[in-house]
């Protein structure tokens, strides 16, 4: 396949950045997106050029690193599939491809395509986790859990935090990203002891990150690549609003 | 900040405002179609008279429309903040964006739907609500509406305004009675069939209805 490339270059955090256009003569339909971007940064690499910076580690579509903004699409074309898992076969020989990172207040661009993502580390830091002291794991069945809480919660933890739904969004809200991290715990028994308190320090440093608020366009979930369900906003927003009215934190 | 200011000055709890102001618009907007629908009796404006003088008296319902101007301010000034601030939250556009692979362009665009409907409602509280009001403040007496409808709707431009009006109306509630749910965190298996189909049916229903008062008026189906 001949491929033309225009790539979003940006040297660093406050430079201006523009797109490049390059040309790749020799793609295999066969090779994943990521694969094509290692032909054209040993083609840069040889012509002497910096090669262009991207995020990626598994490759497999489970660590969520591979941000990349494909013809106007996260994670390009195909649903439910992370830019490492998608293949060249997807596109058309003699296909113009255009790639930026992903756009939003609160994931600034650190080079290229890029973006800094602690904020969504620091939304977990608020709350998205359980404190319990670890000691012997004790018996499976000393905890019942119904089959459809349990089957929600591992629906919502399949979410690898890879912010394609800020990046989807029209206001770059994280909300199904946090939506997904609250549901997960608050729908099991380990989850409800900082139930109410997890909801409103998630939301609150959310909502100090700068992203935005959700409209329920739907755009989120569509273009998920764990496909997490709008079902999770609408728990959050329970979860939140019931924590803030009843809650004794004041 | 109490944490009662916090609460409905965060994203949820600005969305939580969104959706009960909304849902009580949509109450009034039952209400409000009710009655001018009586202008469909044809009984030159009697049946329709009777009500409206129920609704420019009446001291419960007067009381009510205090409300009612809260729920409105409440919505605009609450549209226009989250507008704001949703757009500050992506201060780089994408070169290339493929929305409409992902969401309905009516979704995406409340913030101007929303304007559309404000400066509509600027005109029509002009036309007859403000008038109203005001001459009853000044004198005790009301204005016959229903001959104030019957002059005003002989102007196409008019007539074209409150259409349009309406076609605004029609896609700001397709996406917003049933986001208003979403909202308030009431997404149900058994029930989101039902909320959908009854926000669509509303969405088409209402906004015909009221189309139709100008249009029956300027083509002279009612006198
Ligand atoms: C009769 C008139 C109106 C009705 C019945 C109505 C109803 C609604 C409903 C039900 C929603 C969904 C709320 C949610 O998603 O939780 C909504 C959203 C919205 N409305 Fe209205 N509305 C009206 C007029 C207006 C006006 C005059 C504005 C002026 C700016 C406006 C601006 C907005 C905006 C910006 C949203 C989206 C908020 C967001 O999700 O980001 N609306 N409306
Ligand atoms: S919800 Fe989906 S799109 Fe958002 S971070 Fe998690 S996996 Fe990525
Ligand atoms: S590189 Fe890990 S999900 Fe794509």
């Amino acid at each position: 396949m001949r491929l033309s490339l225009k790539v979003w270059r940006q040297s660093d955090k406050d430079a201006a950045g523009g797109f490049e256009d390059y040309k790749l003569d020799h793609v295999s339909p066969d090779m994943s997106f990521l694969e094509m971007f290692d032909v054209l940064n040993e083609q840069l690499i040889e012509e002497g050029k910096e090669p262009v910076a991207f995020d990626h580690d598994c490759r497999e579509g489970i660590c969520g690193m591979c941000s990349m903004y494909i013809n106007g699409r996260p994670h390009g074309p195909l649903r439910g599939v992370t830019t490492c898992q998608l293949h060249m076969r997807s596109f058309k020989d003699g296909d113009t491809i255009v790639v930026e990172p992903w756009r939003a207040q609160a994931f600034p661009v650190i080079k290229d395509l890029v973006v800094d993502r602690d904020a969504f580390d620091r939304v977990i830091s608020a709350g998205g986790f359980v404190s319990v002291n670890t000691g012997n794991a004790q018996d499976a069945n000393a905890l019942p859990i119904a089959k459809e809480a349990a089957d929600d919660a591992f629906a919502a933890a399949a979410c690898i935090g890879c912010g394609a739904c800020v990046a989807a969004c029209k206001n770059a809200s994280a909300m199904l990203f946090v939506s997904a991290k609250i549901s997960q715990l608050a729908l099991l028994p380990q989850g409800q002891a900082e139930r109410s308190i997890r909801a409103e320090k998630m939301v609150a440093q959310m909502d100090a990150e700068g992203f935005g608020a959700c409209t329920n366009t739907g755009a989120c979930s569509a273009e998920c690549p764990k496909e997490i369900s709008l079902e999770n906003i609408a728990r959050m927003n329970r979860e939140y609003i019931g924590a803030k009215f009843s809650s004794s934190a004041v | 900040m109490s944490w009662f200011s916090q609460t409905l000055t965060s994203s949820i709890g600005k969305k939580l405002l969104m959706a009960l102001t909304g849902l009580f618009l949509i109450s009034f907007l039952v209400i409000h179609a009710t009655i001018n629908a009586m202008i469909f009796y044809n009984d030159g404006g009697e049946t329709f008279s009777h009500w409206g003088h129920f609704m420019g008296t009446n001291p419960i319902i007067r009381t009510l429309e205090i409300g009612l101007v809260a729920g409105f301010l409440i919505h605009i000034i609450d549209g226009l903040m989250l507008w704001k601030s949703n757009r500050d939250a992506r201060p780089v556009k994408y070169a290339v964006n493929n929305a409409a692979a992902n969401s309905t362009w009516y979704s995406r665009s409340m913030g101007l739907l929303g304007t559309l409907l404000l400066i509509f409602l600027v005109i029509h509280t002009s036309h007859f609500w403000i008038p109203n009001r005001s001459n009853q403040f000044a004198t005790g007496e009301e204005l016959n509406l229903y001959q104030m409808m019957l002059d005003i709707f002989q102007n196409p431009i008019v007539v074209l305004i409150y259409v349009l009006g309406c076609v605004s109306l029609f896609w700001h509630l397709l996406h917003g009675f049933k986001s208003a749910f979403q909202s308030l965190g009431l997404n149900h298996v058994k029930y989101n069939g039902a909320i959908s189909f009854v926000g669509t049916a509303f969405s088409i229903i209402v906004p015909i209805l009221f189309a139709l008062m100008p249009i029956s008026i300027y083509l002279g189906w009612v006198k």
